[in-house]
């Protein structure tokens, strides 16, 4: 029973001198949400496509429902749900003809398809758009077809490769709503994404790589908790006078980082902290506090920032 | 509970080449059928409607000037004696169409066979449904040339129909060629070598006049090339001339399907399954 349904172990792909995978070992429960959370060029997307058996690993072991994606490539896809990064939809096809055709792809009967296109097409909030063509619709609208296409099959797994990326902060919501919707029925999912409220949004669990390895493996919160304060105190001095300042703040806090234009300041209490600095009698231009959030783990864990 | 799409898979597992073939090319045949029924068939009707023209223009304009030629199979008008080429030609534009510049751009624009080979599709399936497509355009056009040949009164012999099937292997050979070099073409610049090679391969193909205008040497390159091959099948076969050189064209464009088939299918394996 406890037989996780992925199972990475030494996990490598490499391109040449290039290793884009190094060595991971990580596994995925059933009904899990999974997140790979890294900047780009981390070896994310490479994973995605390992375990979706378009890719085929340089080393290490991979079974997947069991099943290896060397030697069982078609029967392994033919249990996964694969959105990919760059919408790859049908444009010459309407929104349902694109939900027909997939399911065709895997081989179901045209019954069984065009029984289950309107409760897809009600599920991505397209049934208006039927007959549509999908060079017609937005972004937002193309990403949540590509979902509702993904779901034709009756997949176990779902692998969402940056799902959110591009789309406007309302479109974003309508699809983390979508996908909450999909783990309560029990599908796993695989999220990998650059966005660290997303990941903290959605994943049960994520591990954060960067340069193709793991730096770190836990739940969001357990990530935060473990690798940065509860609070962030960020204050600016304007780029001339941040560098100085750092020297004064260090002793202060419990742990400082400096960005090009601002420097983090960890501590339990944002506020207590901005106090005593007031108290010193130095006055940033301007101050935040804030939670701490994935983001800060990543800072921590590579010295460097997410999104740049 | 396995899903039906699992089970499917699960059916063809350990059977030969199960990793490249899960034996639906006809679902990528639907996929362009239903293209070709809701906007493709207009640059399919378009298409037909060139050999036509020549046809017309080069039959009855420069045939005006040519007057009756002698051939083996007697003398014919010039427009009968173009007619076989032309409709090789038919066959292999309608079929180059498909798996040179529509291949290119569902392999690097719309990302479509990358969407094709994340399902239980293999990329066997892929090659042979393009191909069959692309070979179907190039049926149609010949099938409807024939009927245009007939209207205007330039088919003699029964053996006409034989253009249809002759036509249908001709295509057949260019669909799978053209893809497989579609296939390993990286730019659009890269694309306009096929330009670059199929108008001289057409103007200087014998389709217009004889081929012992030229050289010896230069009429042994010539029939050695895909047209001058199809051209040489599709005379033979409207005349009924069955011999062995017959059988040696039929080969030629057997090995160009299968060596077309089979880089094809490395290549969208080593695009897509690496």
């Amino acid at each position: 029973m406890t037989e996780p349904l992925i199972r990475a172990r030494g996990l490598t792909k490499t391109y040449g001198d290039f290793i884009a995978v190094d060595g991971i070992d990580f596994d995925v429960a059933k009904g899990e949400s999974f997140g790979f959370l890294g900047p780009n060029g981390a070896g994310k997307s490479t994973t995605m496509r390992i375990i979706g058996a378009t890719s085929v690993r340089t080393s290490g072991t991979l079974t997947i429902l069991g099943k290896d994606p060397e030697v069982n490539g078609p029967q392994i896809r033919a249990h996964l749900g694969v959105v990919p990064q760059q919408d790859n939809l049908d444009s010459e096809l309407t929104v349902s003809e694109n939900i027909f055709i997939y399911g065709r792809y895997f081989g179901l009967s045209s019954s069984f398809i065009n029984k289950k296109i309107p409760e897809l097409l009600e599920f991505a909030q397209l049934e208006e758009k039927k007959y549509t063509k999908v060079e017609a619709l937005s972004g937002g609208m193309k990403r949540r077809l590509t979902i509702a296409r993904s779901l034709v099959s009756e997949p176990d797994i779902l692998m969402l490769d940056e799902p959110t990326t591009g789309l406007d902060p309302q479109a974003r919501h309508i699809l983390w709503d979508r996908l909450f919707r999909l783990k309560e029925q029990g599908v796993t999912l695989l999220i990998t994404t650059h966005y660290m409220d997303e990941a903290e949004q959605l994943c049960d669990r994520l591990i954060v790589m960067d340069k193709g390895k793991i730096m770190a493996e836990d739940s969001p919160a357990k990530l935060i908790k473990d690798y940065s304060t509860k609070e962030v105190l960020e204050v600016r001095f304007g780029s001339e006078r941040n560098q100085e300042m750092v020297e004064i703040l260090r002793p202060l806090a419990q742990r400082i980082e400096v960005l090009p234009d601002r420097i983090l300041l960890y501590a339990e209490d944002g506020e207590q902290l901005l106090e005593q600095i007031a108290a010193k009698g130095i006055h940033p231009n301007t101050s935040l506090v804030r939670r701490s959030s994935l983001e800060d783990v990543f800072l921590r864990l590579t010295g460097r920032t997410l999104v740049e | 509970m396995t899903s039906d799409a699992v089970a499917l898979s699960e059916r063809r597992q350990g059977k030969f080449g199960d990793k490249y073939f899960a034996g639906r090319p006809q679902q990528v045949l639907l996929r362009n059928w239903l293209t070709f029924k809701s906007s493709a068939w207009i640059a399919v009707v378009s298409g037909f409607f060139e050999p036509v023209l020549y046809l017309l223009s080069f039959g009855y304009g420069i045939g005006e000037l040519v007057g009756n030629i002698s051939t083996s199979t007697g003398n014919i008008s010039y427009a009968a004696y173009i007619a076989p080429g032309l409709l090789a030609t038919s066959a292999m534009n309608g079929a180059m169409i498909d798996s040179t510049w529509n291949v290119f751009f569902k392999l690097n624009e719309s990302r479509l066979y990358k969407a094709m080979l994340a399902t239980s599709l293999g990329p066997l399936d892929v090659a042979l449904g393009e191909i069959a497509w692309a070979l179907m355009r190039g049926g149609l056009y010949a099938t409807a040339f024939t009927l245009v040949l007939a209207g205007l009164g330039l088919v003699t012999s029964w053996w006409a129909l034989l253009a249809v099937p002759a036509a249908i292997i001709v295509a057949f050979g260019f669909a799978s060629f053209g893809m497989a070099i579609t296939s390993y073409m990286k730019s659009h610049h890269q694309m306009n070598f096929f330009e670059i090679f199929l108008l001289p391969m057409f103007l200087f193909s014998g389709a217009f006049y004889p081929l012992t205008v030229f050289p010896g040497w230069a009429q042994a390159i010539i029939k050695a090339l895909p047209l001058g091959q199809g051209i040489e099948l599709v005379t033979k076969a409207m005349a009924g001339d069955f011999g062995i050189h017959l059988l040696v064209n039929v080969t030629y464009f057997i090995v160009m399907i299968c060596v077309g088939l089979y880089f094809t299918t490395k290549r969208l394996n080593a695009l897509f399954m690496r």
